[in-house]
């Protein structure tokens, strides 16, 4: 059962990411953005992972993907007469590029050494606290730094862009 | 219980397709949208390494991926829509004047 769901969720998330690189119209891009996402997001509940199942949705799928599409509608952009790059050299030299770089990416998936080592947290056990609540107390305990810095990432993100986007300083 | 390789090889080709669109495409916004798609393979593999490791820092790793990305589309766009005043387009192949 649990594999069934992984092929058709991945092989959904792959289909509609290939979409989103070959739509000419960026609205429909940003779309099946949005059906990548989704899917990415049910494979992290395969995984045990519904805290950041319900992140994704909600900051990926809901706020970031909404920022495009204000981004798209407000530049009013007439679509791409030419989806790929004009020159065709270029385009071949880039995709042989990526196939390369898919072929590093399995070598060093199948050659690897080893795993790290296994820590205490077995499903059963975060099935026990529940997957939140495990979450909670480690990002303000353990990652309570990175999560203040975080934070302040937020706070620059949202001035700089207030800054960028007046028209007259 | 699905084996990690197989989460990998689809993080692996979810990612090259990312790279692919970053590549090709020349609309600024799509690029970024690619850039979103390989944040999001990344993402894949800390959650599928936290799991088949029975830790659960991957997550946490996951969440502060999500926070940069989230700053970094709203300057990008505040960024691409500041160009589009100045000149325009989206296009990057005539958003060219920082070349010598």
């Amino acid at each position: 059962m649990e594999i069934f769901l992984f092929y058709i969720f991945g092989a959904l998330a792959v289909a509609a990411a290939v979409l989103v690189v070959t739509q000419k119209n960026p609205i429909y891009s940003a779309i099946f953005l949005i059906l990548t996402l989704f899917s990415v997001a049910v494979l992290f509940l395969l995984l045990n992972a519904q805290f950041v199942a319900a992140v994704q949705v909600l900051v990926y799928a809901g706020a970031i993907m909404i920022l495009f599409l204000f981004a798209i509608m407000l530049l009013n952009i007439k679509y791409e007469e030419k989806v790929f790059s004009k020159r065709m050299n270029l385009k071949i030299v880039s995709i042989i590029i990526s196939i390369i770089l898919f072929f590093e990416l399995t070598y060093v998936i199948f050659f690897r050494e080893g795993l790290g080592i296994k820590g205490d947290l077995t499903p059963d056990v975060v099935a026990e606290t529940g997957n939140v609540e495990l979450v909670g107390k480690i990002l303000y305990t353990k990652y309570l730094f990175p999560f203040e810095v975080a934070s302040l990432v937020l706070l620059v993100a949202m001035i700089g862009v207030i800054v960028l986007a007046k028209r007259k300083f | 219980m699905v084996p990690l390789d197989n989460y990998l090889i689809l993080s692996g080709i979810l990612f090259t397709i990312g790279v692919i669109g970053v590549l090709v495409r020349r609309n600024v916004i799509v690029i970024f949208m690619s850039i979103e798609l390989m944040l999001n393979a990344v993402n894949l593999t800390f959650i599928a390494f936290s799991r088949y490791l029975n830790s659960i820092d991957g997550q946490i790793f996951v969440l502060m991926v999500m926070v940069v990305a989230a700053a970094e589309v709203a300057v990008g766009l505040a960024l691409i829509i500041a160009v589009f005043r100045i000149k325009k387009t989206v296009n990057v192949d005539e958003i060219n004047i920082l070349k010598w």
